[in-house]
């Protein structure tokens, strides 16, 4: 079922190098949570230590905690790698595994982990995570074909099918639509406001039109100069950030004074 | 004479006779070059070809009659000029030999090249990077001569038995399968790792079921190839396990020939002496056996090559947009 | 069906730490196959200089003594065999080198800068195979093919050019050697052979000549060689150094063709079209292994150390000019 996110004083370091700094933030159990921002400020980086991909890159590091219903996920106990059961990720690139049929490809996440599931069962799941990622009547007629044969669209749904089928409580998305056409972005801002009844959604996005037709609250992320770190300037209900910010700098950003 | 330059503004000066002639000169030189290095490569293939067809149209009754005797004989108990004697023991050690050497190269080639890419990092990887460079540096016989200290130290001295010359041959191909296994890791593009450790899968077998699974097809061709390359190799062969004439399948004693040993093996005979007019007897059947066993090894050779091309062509992913 | 209604909570805690024994042991393995390497070459030196500790150790007559084909009568010793075989090898090599550089520049060139697009890929195909043809039938296609037809053209250079110490004829009958087994067809052998190594790591490096500066040349109505000569070859220069001492690499220890090919002798001579004058290191070793004794068993593999020692600097000083290239390769 889907949880909530609570961050508390997160710090993000590459090696020495403090990349985002001292973020606390709520996100509500079912929502869509939109962050913005200009190049570089950070947004991406913060998005990574939700689900602990952050340290993935050689003396990458967090200070703080990041809290999903309550426990720690930064916690010592606590296994990274089931951290990413819990929290699933899309990432800009569409990335199908090219070596794997379109079925293959949406139960990898579970095949990999609990390695072996009935033929019946099996053939459920793909079914449902297709359906949960609105990309079933377009591919049932051929789920043996290659991933890779999809347009870019229904590659990321693809993805999007894939990252549910091993059912998280959060689905994180990195500007998943800034490498499609309009008429997937579409397609997939649909399928967000359908995935959200199952789960919590963060949208990282650079796209301040989507933010604002997708998500119900929104955090702005802001870079003093180059080589500072990042950090949150202001986090509230997306309606109120798109009209009446309180911070110069959001107001600045929302009405393409920078960026 | 009309006036051939260009106009005045070109940087280089006028375009004169001399820099037109020395122009057409390279050019046609460097054709020339081109020319000269397939000379040999044609005159090469066109005599294996012609001549290692006489031992296959001479069978041992004298007849001057196609046959596959050769690959059906080995060399036991054929002597001075008789039609006789084929490669049968010399295929089989060449078999046997070479699978040892890929049973041995490939576990650790693959392995080391996942550490390089996947794993490795500080002193150790500089180390094995610097080391591998070093090894395919390696002269052929100083292999041989490597795997033979190393048996006659173990064993006792004059050890050549087929494993030797695997451990030889080893020492040759491990190289080989490091770089093009490191390459053909490489090129995975790192999305897919990240996608992998997103959906929760741990490293081991992300690496074991997405990268080496999307490697695989130019794993296998660069295998192929390094099992090409080592095939042909005599030097090694000759210390590290010698010269036999009939068939073992003993990897672990006695001597095992191999086929490009067995083309020197022949070609070091010279011709025949025949003397008794009574006895079938073919002085030139040597250097037949020689061409022919050579015509085998070539062919043998290319096929691998081809293997190789055909599984690059045809089972790589599309891993590009 | 939506997705909502089968949703079954997610079993694994976050506290599992499932996989991470075989985590580390797939580590461990990698990384213990890596070590391998280095065990592995430290085997080969270790074990090498073991076999050929006697002959290094024993004094020069102590081993003439068991060593039958170190005749102290002709005041030979270990030393001043590996003299004339250190000699034959770079002679032979360096030679074939010369041969085959110019040869492998200009088909490096015609493969990046004048065939055809559309064949170039195949065409440096045929080229590789040059490299797949195993060395022993090159020695049989050189000693029985290739020599016989050799031989009247070395006949003609001895009578032209037998001025020039390298093709002296033999003094006593006037003539270079009837059989053309020397130290020449060798090299040409070897050059052919060389040639696919430097021609593939050189066309690499003509490829990778910046766009930029090739136009810049032509822009100045440059014609095409001199667009080579002021674009290519700087940009190239130290690639191609380095592709050239591959191919020293790989001749100074090749074994089988000059074996076929030569009839062997131990001299300082410069005959190049005289037999029974030369030999290399890795063919002497090939000629003598199977009929020597255990000391003289030894003194062949100090013989190959020393082989191995100076290929591997060869090579090393090969892959350092090339990795400096791409330091100072201009392509920024």
């Amino acid at each position: 079922m889907a949880k909530r996110i609570d961050v508390n004083n997160l710090n993000v370091y590459y090696g020495g190098f403090l990349a985002v700094e001292d973020v606390s933030l709520a996100i509500e159990p079912n929502s869509v949570t939109a962050l913005i921002g200009p190049s570089g400020c950070g947004k991406s980086t913060f998005l990574r230590t939700l689900n602990r991909m952050h340290e993935v890159i050689p003396g990458a590091r967090v200070e703080g905690e990041v809290l999903m219903d309550g426990t720690n996920l930064y916690d010592s106990s606590v296994d990274p790698v089931a951290v990413r059961r819990h929290v699933g990720m899309v990432f800009q690139r569409p990335n199908p595994f090219p070596t794997m049929s379109i079925a293959e490809n949406v139960i990898a996440g579970v095949k990999l982990n609990r390695g072996r599931m009935s033929k019946p069962d099996t053939e459920e799941l793909v079914e449902a995570s297709l359906r949960g990622a609105n990309l079933w009547d377009e591919v049932k007629d051929r789920l043996g074909k290659p991933g890779s044969s999809l347009s870019g669209g229904q590659q990321q749904r693809l993805c999007i099918a894939r990252a549910i089928a091993i059912k998280p409580d959060v689905l994180l998305m990195d500007e998943p639509c800034s490498a499609l056409d309009p008429i997937s972005t579409l397609a997939i801002e649909d399928l967000i406001q359908d995935l959200k009844e199952s789960y919590t959604i963060v949208i990282v996005t650079h796209n301040m039109q989507q933010a604002a037709r997708v998500s119900e609250k929104t955090g702005f992320f802001n870079i003093a100069g180059t080589g500072k770190p990042g950090k949150l300037i202001e986090m509230d209900d997306t309606t109120t950030i798109f009209s009446a910010p309180s911070e110069k700098a959001t107001e600045d950003y929302i009405s393409g004074r920078f960026g | 004479m009309t006036d051939r330059t260009l106009t005045d503004t070109s940087a280089l000066g006028e375009l004169t006779y001399r820099r037109k002639f020395v122009n057409s000169g390279m050019t046609v030189l460097v054709y020339i070059a081109f020319a000269v290095a397939l000379i040999p490569l044609v005159w090469l293939s066109y005599t294996v070809l012609t001549r290692g067809v006489d031992r296959f149209m001479v069978n041992s009754n004298g007849d001057h009659v196609f046959n596959l005797e050769f690959l059906q004989q080995s060399m036991r108990g054929v002597f001075g000029g008789s039609p006789e004697g084929g490669i049968l023991h010399a295929m089989w050690g060449t078999v046997i030999i070479t699978g040892v050497a890929a049973l041995i190269s490939i576990p650790i080639g693959l392995l080391t090249s996942i550490y390089l890419v996947e794993y490795g990092k500080g002193r150790l990887k500089s180390a094995v990077t610097f080391f591998v460079d070093v090894m395919t540096g390696i002269p052929s016989i100083v292999a041989g001569l490597f795997a033979y200290a190393l048996f006659a130290i173990l064993f006792g001295p004059g050890t050549k038995t087929a494993v030797t010359g695997a451990v030889a041959l080893s020492v040759l191909m491990i190289p080989v399968v490091v770089r093009a296994s490191e390459e053909m890791l490489r090129l995975v593009p790192n999305e897919l790792r990240e996608a992998s450790y997103a959906l929760g899968v741990p490293k081991y077998l992300t690496v074991l079921k997405i990268v080496i699974r999307t490697a695989f097809a130019g794993i296998t061709t660069g295998v192929t190839l390094a099992i090409a390359r080592v095939i042909g190799e005599t030097a090694p062969l000759l210390i590290a396990v010698g010269v036999a004439d009939s068939l073992n399948f003993n990897a672990f004693s006695g001597r095992m020939m191999t086929l490009p040993v067995y083309i020197v093996s022949e070609w070091r005979k010279g011709e025949a002496v025949c003397n008794n007019p009574d006895v079938l007897c073919v002085p030139e059947i040597t250097e037949y056996r020689a061409w022919a066993a050579a015509l085998v090894l070539i062919l043998i050779v290319m096929a691998l090559n081809l293997v190789a091309r055909l599984i690059s062509k045809y089972f790589s992913p599309k891993t590009g947009r | 069906m939506t997705i909502t209604d089968k949703r079954e909570t997610q079993e694994v805690p976050l506290t599992a730490h499932s996989g991470s024994f075989a985590n580390s042991a797939f580590t461990g393995l990698s990384t213990f196959a890596a070590s391998l390497i280095l065990v592995l070459l430290a085997a080969v030196a270790a074990f090498l200089i073991t076999e050929a500790w006697p002959a290094l150790t024993d004094g020069g007559a102590v081993l003439a003594e068991k060593v039958q084909w170190i005749k102290p009568e002709d005041g030979e010793s270990l030393i001043q065999v590996i003299g004339y075989l250190v000699f034959g090898t770079v002679l032979i090599s360096t030679i074939a080198l010369l041969i085959a550089t110019p040869l492998s520049i200009g088909i490096a060139l015609f493969i990046s800068h004048y065939a055809p697009r559309r064949l170039a890929a195949g065409l440096g195909y045929l080229i590789d195979l040059l490299a797949a043809i195993p060395s022993v039938v090159y020695g049989l296609w050189g000693a029985i093919v290739l020599i016989p037809v050799l031989q009247p053209f070395y006949q003609w250079l001895g009578s032209t050019f037998g001025w020039i110490p390298l093709f002296t004829p033999n003094p006593l009958t006037g003539e270079v050697s009837p059989t053309g087994r020397v130290a020449l067809s060798a090299s040409i052998v070897l050059a052919i052979m060389i040639i696919p190594i430097i021609t593939a790591v050189t066309r690499e490096v003509f490829l990778q000549t910046p766009k930029l500066h090739e136009e810049a040349a032509l822009a100045m109505g440059a014609t095409r060689w001199e667009m080579i000569r002021m674009a290519v070859f700087p940009f190239g220069r130290s690639g191609m150094i380095g592709a050239t001492m591959l191919g020293l690499g790989r001749a100074l220890g090749e074994t089988m063709a000059v074996y076929m090919i030569l009839s062997v002798g131990l001299s300082y001579s410069f005959n190049i079209l005289q037999s029974g004058e030369h030999n290399t290191i890795a063919s002497y070793i090939a000629g003598q292994f199977p009929e020597a004794n255990s000391y003289g068993v030894s003194a062949l593999i100090a013989m190959g150390l020393a082989l191995f020692i100076i290929t591997l600097l060869v090579n090393m000083l090969a892959r350092w000019i090339v990795s400096r290239r791409s330091e100072f390769s201009g392509a920024n």
